[in-house]
């Protein structure tokens, strides 16, 4: 009993101790990240900062062409997506409608369209994200005459990344859905 | 894999120590930075037990190895200093038999664990007998120890078995030194991920993959009522569906007849249900088979995402995510989907909620201002307490006994995609001791199984 009782004494002393720094350490580690966060999104932009990012992304969607292949000649395969969203922006729109007019045309074409998610969130929430999006690519799809047997939903999640990065314009080339001919 | 794998013959009879209670203790609930100083004598093998051990399992010195076992088990707890071997004054035999334990005390040792290693043939086959005893060296006497019988190559189980019995004599909690964690290997750049199921002891050892990598397999998870049974998300023929493995005849088979993807499985404490998400149509929702039925259940209905369910240990609640409310938020309901509430309410977005083996907390992963933390909170969603925080991290899963989370962290890329990994860390509860998991390739979604049956 009193090896017990000195061993706790001593618990109590160290846990004061730990306490006293795991709070004076706790607060240098948070601003050392907070800085460390936003340099890093500063090197992404690199030289000319603002300007570059700006005809990459708007707001967090991305709108270069960099990855984006073709359905069919001159049918971009892919649309993006802002963070945690599903919503269709009007560039994605124009594009699933060039790609439902395609699919119209040649009617024995089927589809699968693959949505995916960015690395920055939970493997199985990305996985119903990405199924969520392929759908709203589907969706749009089948307003413009595309029947709903002719496309497939595939969400990989964040499992298929086709940029590597870990930045804010990586990130955006991720959140995808992409429309991949089946047959 | 070998058709014994998970076969282990046991045969135990306790070593009846002197006194019924021990002197030493540990007290395990607070952060430890003063370990306790403990030596771990090689065990003792004979001439004759050695050598035919050495031909059967190609190891010099069992006993030694034994005790690296149990060594390496209790100092990886950070309750226990290991105390250097090369300063021990008694020889192994010698001290098993009946420690001098002035000689013990004066290199400072609190504890001493001592042992014998014994080769036997019984019906013509080899087998081990190991024969352990653990001193209390302040009042010099024996507190505990057993001997037990064995196949040669469950050797390194022999080791955790006696860790487990050490921990649970001076910590007064259960071991969690016997058991497996199943996980996914990971190899190659991130844009074409190689994963395969992957099973290894706790302590990082006897690796064996299960699955090949010819199709993207994510979240196996253990039946907690049986170590061979695992559950998992496999895109086999591009139909991501969850399966259920048997890990000691290789049986495997789908779960359930979804049109739809189905994921985030995760059995309930008695292993006769399976809960997991079903995505249809863009709707992901909780849905529950019952594996002895087959009959399946819809238990949320809602608009949103709802998924990563676990059960509570009584298998009267289920915590699930959901991001009904705009943001991924955790949330517990009755295991029939009724009395949905809202527990998380802090500032960031929470998910993977993991139920505590003990039933008190959930275990959780929280993304706040670009960061990632593994924390803890009550199931009433307070007494939020976050234990660790990284650039990327998730996926707890809790030792048996509830002391230990296990998780994975991934590391930044540059815009190069280099310097990416994904390894495995565990943390205490009290949020200190937090460790590298070894494991051969990069890792993630660990689960732990619970003390492995026989």
């Amino acid at each position: 009993m009193n090896l017990n009782k000195i061993l706790k004494n001593a618990f109590l002393v160290v846990m004061f101790g730990l306490i006293v720094t795991a709070c004076a350490t706790k607060k240098s580690v948070t601003t050392d990240s907070t800085t460390s966060t936003t340099t890093k999104a500063a090197e992404t932009q690199k030289a000319d900062p603002i300007e570059k990012l700006d005809a990459l992304m708007q707001g967090d969607v991305y709108i270069g062409s960099d990855t984006v292949g073709e359905l069919a000649s001159g049918v971009p395969d892919r649309v993006f997506f802002a963070t945690n969203e599903i919503i269709l922006t009007t560039a994605s729109r124009e594009t699933l409608r060039k790609q439902a007019a395609w699919l119209r045309q040649n009617s024995d074409v089927t589809v699968v369209v693959e949505g995916h998610a960015d690395e920055r969130g939970t493997r199985e929430y990305n996985l119903a994200l990405g199924e969520r999006r392929a759908n709203a690519a589907k969706d749009y799809l089948m307003t413009y005459g595309v029947s709903s047997d002719r496309i497939k939903v595939l969400s990989y999640g964040k499992e298929r990344p086709v940029d590597s990065g870990s930045n804010p314009l990586s990130w955006s080339k991720n959140r995808r859905s992409v429309t991949v001919k089946a047959n | 894999m070998k058709k014994n794998l998970f076969l282990i013959f046991l045969i135990y009879s306790i070593l009846k120590p002197s006194i019924g209670f021990s002197l030493v203790e540990i007290d395990i609930t607070r952060g430890n930075l003063d370990p306790m100083p403990i030596s771990v004598s090689p065990f003792f093998t004979n001439n004759e037990s050695n050598n035919k051990i050495k031909n059967i399992l190609d190891i010099e010195n069992l006993g030694s190895e034994i005790s690296k076992v149990i060594e390496n088990n209790l100092v990886k707890t950070g309750l226990f200093d290991a105390i250097e071997k090369e300063a021990f004054l008694q020889k192994p035999d010698i001290a098993h038999l009946k420690p001098r334990f002035e000689d013990w005390a004066l290199i400072k040792s609190q504890v001493l664990i001592t042992g014998k290693v014994t080769h036997k043939i019984i019906n013509e086959k080899d087998y081990i007998n190991v024969e352990f005893k653990l001193w209390d060296v302040l009042g010099a006497k024996m507190v505990d120890g057993f001997s037990l019988t064995t196949t040669p190559r469950s050797w390194r189980r022999v080791g955790h078995k006696i860790s487990d019995k050490v921990y649970e004599r001076l910590t007064g909690e259960s071991g969690y030194f016997d058991t497996r964690i199943i996980y996914v290997s990971e190899e190659g750049p991130k844009t074409q991920r190689v994963k395969k199921l992957a099973l290894m002891d706790q302590d990082g050892f006897n690796t064996k993959y299960i699955t090949l990598g010819n199709e993207l397999v994510l979240t196996p998870r253990f039946n907690p009522a049986d170590d061979k049974i695992i559950t998992y998300m496999s895109y086999f023929r591009n139909m991501p569906r969850v399966y259920i493995v048997n890990l000691q005849t290789g049986e495997q088979k789908v779960v359930g007849d979804f049109r739809g993807m189905t994921f985030a499985p995760r059995f309930s404490p008695d292993g006769k249900k399976l809960i997991m998400s079903l995505a249809k149509d863009g709707n992901s929702e909780i849905w529950v088979r019952d594996l002895e039925t087959n009959i399946q259940e819809k238990l949320t209905d809602h608009p949103s995402i709802d998924t990563s369910p676990s059960y509570s240990p009584d298998g009267k609640f289920i915590t699930f995510n959901s991001d009904r409310s705009g943001y991924q938020q955790i949330y517990v309901m009755k295991s029939d989907g009724s009395n949905v509430k809202r527990i998380s309410f802090g500032k960031g977005i929470y998910g993977t909620p993991v139920w505590s083996p003990r039933g008190d907390l959930i275990a959780f992963t929280k993304l706040h201002k670009g960061k990632f933390f593994i924390g803890v909170m009550r199931t009433d969603g307070t007494g939020e307490r976050l234990l660790t925080e990284n650039f990327y991290q998730e996926a707890p899963s809790w030792s048996p006994n509830g002391r230990i989370i296990i998780f994975y962290r991934e590391t930044k890329s540059d815009n190069e995609g280099q310097g990416f990994s994904a390894k495995l860390w565990s943390i205490d509860l009290t949020g200190y001791n937090e460790r590298l998991v070894k494991t051969e390739t990069d890792a993630s979604d660990p689960s732990w199984s619970s003390l492995l049956g026989n």
